[in-house]
């Protein structure tokens, strides 16, 4: 909300103080200010100047040649391409040396070969508007020379000021003014202005008034709807002061009587909508719900289609405005116009949002309504609309304004118990302290029995302020959050237990750091053959729904990177893997840890050229990783979850109970873009356990005090016998006294036969409560060897 | 010359011999027959030098026997001196030795620096006695706006603009809803923080993009009040930012809290030069204390108990601890600034 220091002043008794000082005020009651515009500073070279006479250039069919009057006691050439100045006309101008707010210092010209002294400027070389129409005619009578911004009363200040979703009263230069500073009595005078008395003829549903029959019936949507006759207007422009208070705050100035209903929402936070009443027909004015698929062309051109829970303002025939929002085309104010009706209601909240979202409308009007307008207010913005309009446009006010009242508001009353003040914020406060926080915003206290005190809610508080605690928090706020002490008590400790899945990934991470991967963060979102999950409202149509793996993601950080000239990349990410089929029809998530491995296995030195991390790497990564995730995890050849590996190079991880909880191996070639001189990048898959058991306790084993006896075996083996059923085997036949058995020698070559390898394995034999004897030793070997023989035909080498 | 003299002088030159042949000695076997011809027990010529010890005058033995210990002494030490050079000479290949030359590291990794920020926020809260609570990232209206006290139909609904599921639901557009189903699954004390990503329907720009990290946290108890609430903050604030940070609470506005505050805090930077830098007030979480109207949605008796909640993007946190302008640098994953927030980044030798 942009709101004038000028005008705010208006309101407020005594003096704002410094920008700085409103400002950080402004900050501390919760009203952020995201911008300033000082036209003191960028506008104070301009002064007023009068064109004595403006002649077509000699030699530029579009350049005028002006004689200007800038007080200066002598007549200055001024060049001007604008096809709005004339003789006589009046312009802020600027003279050689001055600087506009964009920098642009004015020096003496010799356009075609004539000399120009100076600017006459329009709203837009001046920051008062965007438009490109020409150099801005000033209506006032102005000695030449007058500085610009005292002459219309722009010297001022504007303050973009945050208001939050619930303070549809601070969108007014009244809501502002009781925030920073006590209000004063009645409404600011104006120029040339007058308030007019009226009377009200009221009734809940129906009545007429000059000739116009007013009918409501929709008392839920709008509680009340005055309506005002004016005969006689002459439409156009508004006087400076007018048009220029409206170009500071960024709003364009239309004509004398849009600016008034604009000037009073800005003022008051009031909307209110005029009609040329020649075109109502009837002439009528109905507050009802559209007619289902009704049509009508808003002001802004655009043809809109209603529903019939919209609320409408109709003619006796159709629709003449989207109440609160927008009005009609057809029956909107123009130069023509000379009988008006003044519209100025309450609209509620929810159907106004309801309408604005479904037709898709923005206006100031329904930026406040949706956010609840004074609801008490009706009738001081009424007289305040009439008061500019019939001073700037004339004509003459009916005396009898129509007043639709279905539902009058009366101001709510809260009671209030100072114990809940103190339980809530720590601190006690009197009923006397209370008073003086509430009263300068607008509340009373009505009454006051021990503990409890009864508080009244002026209307424009009347959505935001419903609850006791909404009252303690205007304490909150008025006594300062900073006024509040803030000493460290004593706490409980809660009944929640921390979460083990944020503990696993914790170890994770650590566990990462020291076999050198770098943990990654992508974006969830990915194109649409990579998920199930579908977006209602995806930001991209090129990623539309939510990823089901992670490794894909990384696999892009991988090339990214490789593109970007780094090497040796090891990525991992946590992240979550989206399914269809959760519960309550939401998608089924599950928590993975994904990982991605391009490179050499070791940092390289000078020293040595390094090695490739090969699927070896990656299949003992998984085994140190696997368990630590799931305790009893293992790792088997084979491919699974969904990740796009060579399923000949893939492993996958079981846990305890056999299922699949992971898979890694060498990514296909397909599904990562990779030059042509890298190897192969290494990708892996876990899930994470949703709910983590508790690792398994660990109970010490003592240490042997016999000492064992090792013995190793080369085996012939065939090709086609895993090693890990030969080990297994192994292990099953060793009984009691094998303590280890496993592989450290893998040789095929010369000397071992076509189709067979030679595995060599070690074992290690121990008793507990004795030094074993080589028989017992062999014995055990022996039964080894017989068991691999006569299952897997396996010979001892050389044996 | 007394006998004694003359061996002494005699182990001097034999001293300075085999100086001589240890220092030239290539490899490890000469070395060892150095040590064998000098200081060899049997035939060693220093050794055989002190069997002559016997045919002096036992007066003059003990100073012939100390000048022989010195001497084996010094021969010793210069034939394991020997020895450590040649041993480098072979651990650096055989070239001339330069340990100036880098190291061979190990691998080293490290987290990601909103993790690390996310991480530290933890700490601090663990050590304020809280735990740590997750939930879905899909959810419904229920728990991310109406058991928050925030109506579909209130324009702050919009203020997240929030992504919806074609099948139903929506993601979470803050860990809220983790907040809500805590409060219904526990009974109070609640002393939680809530991490987890979020979602938004904003593109991306250097300081917002659809889906980040949040943290929020949510105190209830009985007697928990604004005082409680401002307290656990600051000491949170100075103990993140450092002992000298002030807080700043300004009110704001949350359906979900009441009173709301946005929190901001102004920073002491003390330089290498010992120069001290005050920042500007940086906004870094909205808060409040819980809305009545929440604790009831959840189950919570709102007169009993009272509590607060508070929330932050440790991306924008990282963003002002590390000085970096654009959070897309975050999805970017460039090891080269991944690497900063790992053991390289704290300084020291490069590689």
């Amino acid at each position: 909300m942009n709101i004038s220091i000028r005008w705010l002043s208006d309101f407020v008794e005594g003096d704002l103080g410094s920008l700085e000082e409103l400002t950080e005020r402004l900050a501390l009651s919760g009203f952020p200010v995201e911008g300033i515009q000082d036209f003191r500073q960028g506008l104070s070279d301009i002064v007023v100047g009068r064109v004595l006479e403006a002649q077509p250039h000699p030699d530029a069919d579009r350049l005028k040649l002006c004689r200007v009057d800038a007080g200066t006691g002598e007549e200055l050439q001024v060049i001007c391409g604008a096809p709005n100045a004339r003789s006589g006309g009046i312009y802020p101008f600027i003279p050689v040396g001055g600087v506009l707010p964009d920098g642009m210092k004015i020096r003496k010209a010799k356009i075609r070969g004539t000399h120009s002294f100076g600017m006459l400027c329009s709203a837009r070389e001046m920051g008062l508007g965007q438009e490109h129409d020409g150099i801005l005619e000033l209506s006032g009578e102005y000695a030449p020379g007058t500085p610009f911004l005292e002459a219309v009363g722009l010297d001022d200040a504007i303050l973009d000021v945050e208001v939050t979703a619930n303070r549809g009263d601070l969108l007014s230069h009244i809501g502002v003014a009781r925030e920073v500073g006590s209000v004063r009595e009645g409404l600011p005078s104006l120029p040339g202005t007058t308030p007019v008395p009226f009377e009200l003829r009221s009734a809940p549903d129906r009545l007429e008034v000059d000739g116009v029959t007013f009918v409501h019936e929709a008392p839920e949507d709008s509680r009340r709807f005055l309506g005002a006759i004016v005969r006689g207007v002459k439409v156009g422009p508004s006087p400076d002061w007018l048009r220029l208070r409206l170009r500071a705050i960024g709003a364009r100035p239309i004509n004398n009587v849009v600016d008034a209903t604009n000037y009073v929402l800005f003022e008051l936070g009031q909307p209110t909508h005029a009609y040329d009443l020649a075109k109502l027909h009837g002439p009528e004015i109905r507050v009802r719900r559209a007619r289902a698929g009704e049509e009508v062309t808003t002001l802004d051109g655009e043809a809109r289609t209603l529903t019939s829970e919209m609320l409408v303002i109709a003619d006796a025939d159709r629709t003449v405005d989207i109440a609160g929002i927008m009005g009609e085309l057809e029956t909107s104010v123009t130069e023509e116009t000379v009988d008006l009706l003044l519209e100025c209601a309450h609209f509620e909240p929810g159907g106004v949002r309801m309408t604005k979202k479904a037709l898709g409308i923005q206006s100031d009007a329904g930026y406040r309504f949706e956010r609840f307008v004074d609801a008490g207010g009706q009738e001081r913005a009424l007289a305040r609309v009439l008061e500019i309009i019939l001073a700037t446009a004339g004509g003459e006010l009916h005396p009898v304004v129509g007043d639709l009242h279905p539902r009058p508001w009366s101001d709510p009353e809260i009671a209030l118990r100072l114990s809940r003040v103190e339980h809530l914020l720590g601190v006690p406060f009197e009923a006397e302290r209370i008073g003086e926080l509430l009263t300068p915003l607008g509340f009373e206290v009505v009454g006051a029995d021990g503990d409890v005190l009864t508080v009244r809610v002026p209307g424009w508080r009347g959505a935001d302020v419903t609850r006791e605690v909404d009252l303690i928090e205007e304490i909150a706020r008025r006594h300062g959050y900073d006024a509040f002490p803030a000493t460290l008590g004593t706490f409980r400790p809660g009944t929640v237990p921390d979460h083990p899945l944020f503990h696993l990934e914790d170890e994770t991470r650590r566990w990462m750091a020291g076999v050198g991967a770098w943990e990654a963060q992508t974006p969830a979102f990915v194109p649409a053959e990579q998920g199930e999950v579908e977006l209602n409202n995806p930001l991209s149509t090129k990623e539309p729904v939510l990823r089901r793996e992670i490794l894909p993601s990384l696999l892009r950080r991988v090339e990214y990177n490789l593109a970007r000239g780094n090497r040796d990349v090891r990525l991992y990410e946590f992240a979550t893997s989206f399914r269809k089929g959760g519960p309550d029809g939401l998608p089924l998530e599950e928590p993975r840890l994904a990982v991605a491995i391009h490179g050499a296995r070791d940092p390289g030195h000078w020293s040595a050229s390094t090695e490739g991390f090969d699927i070896w790497d990656l299949k003992g990564w998984l085994e140190a990783l696997a368990p630590r995730l799931w305790p009893g995890a293992t790792v088997e050849p084979g491919s699974d979850l969904g990740i796009p590996v060579n399923p000949h190079l893939a492993l996958v991880v079981k846990n305890a109970h056999g299922e699949v909880v992971g898979c890694g191996g060498v990514v296909a070639d397909a599904s990562v873009d990779l030059p042509p001189w890298a190897g192969s990048v290494f990708g892996i898959e876990l899930r994470l356990p949703a709910d983590p058991a508790p690792a398994p306790a660990i109970r010490a084993t003592p240490l042997p005090t016999h000492p064992a006896s090792e013995r190793d075996l080369a085996l012939l083996v065939a090709d086609e016998v895993p090693a890990a059923s030969i080990v297994s085997a192994a292990r099953d036949a060793g009984g009691r006294l094998l303590e280890e058995a496993g592989v450290f020698d893998l040789y095929a070559g010369e000397g071992v036969p076509e189709g067979h390898r030679s595995l060599a394995l070690r074992f290690r034999f121990q008793a507990e409560d004795r030094t074993l004897t080589d028989e017992e030793v062999e014995k055990a070997l022996d039964r080894i060897v017989v068991r691999l023989r006569e299952e897997f035909g396996v010979e001892v080498r050389g044996g | 010359m007394s006998n004694s003299d003359a061996l002494i002088s005699r182990l001097h030159e034999l001293q300075t011999e085999a100086l001589d042949l240890v220092a030239s000695a290539a490899d490890a076997s000469a070395l060892e027959e150095a040590r064998i011809a000098f200081l060899g027990r049997k035939e060693g010529r220093i050794s055989l030098v002190l069997r002559e010890l016997g045919r002096i005058d036992p007066s003059e033995r003990a100073a012939v026997g100390a000048a022989a210990n010195r001497v084996k002494g010094t021969v010793q030490a210069a034939i394991e001196d020997r020895e450590g050079a040649l041993a480098a000479v072979e651990a650096a290949g055989g070239v001339a030795l330069d340990l100036t030359l880098p190291g061979r590291r190990p691998a080293r990794g490290g987290a990601h620096p909103v993790a690390i920020v996310m991480e530290e926020i933890w700490e601090i809260f663990r050590d304020l006695g809280f735990t740590r609570a997750r939930g879905p990232e899909a959810e419904t209206e229920w728990t991310n706006f109406e058991a928050l006290n925030t109506p579909l139909d209130h324009p702050a609904a919009d203020e997240q603009d929030t992504l919806y599921l074609k099948r139903g639901g929506l993601l979470r557009s803050h860990t809220s809803p983790v907040q809500v189903r805590t409060m219904q699954a526990y009974e109070p004390p609640i002393r939680i923080l809530a991490p987890g990503w979020v979602y938004r329907r904003d593109t991306y720009d250097p300081t917002h993009a659809p889906v980040f990290l949040q943290v929020e946290g949510l105190v209830v108890d009985e007697g928990i009040t604004f005082v409680d609430f401002k307290a656990t903050l600051a000491e949170f604030a100075r103990r993140f930012w450092g002992p000298g940070t002030q807080t700043r609470f300004r009110p704001s506005f949350f359906p979900f809290t009441e009173p709301s505050a946005e929190v901001d805090v102004k920073r002491v930077i003390e330089h290498a030069d010992g120069t001290v830098e005050e920042t500007d007030w940086l906004e870094i979480m909205g808060a409040g204390m819980v809305d009545p109207a929440v604790l009831e949605a959840c189950g919570i008796d709102s007169e009993r108990y009272t509590g607060f909640a508070f929330g932050m993007g440790p991306a924008r946190i990282a963003m002002l601890k590390y000085g970096i302008s654009d959070l897309r640098i975050f999805f970017e994953n460039d090891l080269r600034f991944l690497r900063q927030f790992g053991p390289d980044g704290r300084g020291g030798t490069p590689a």
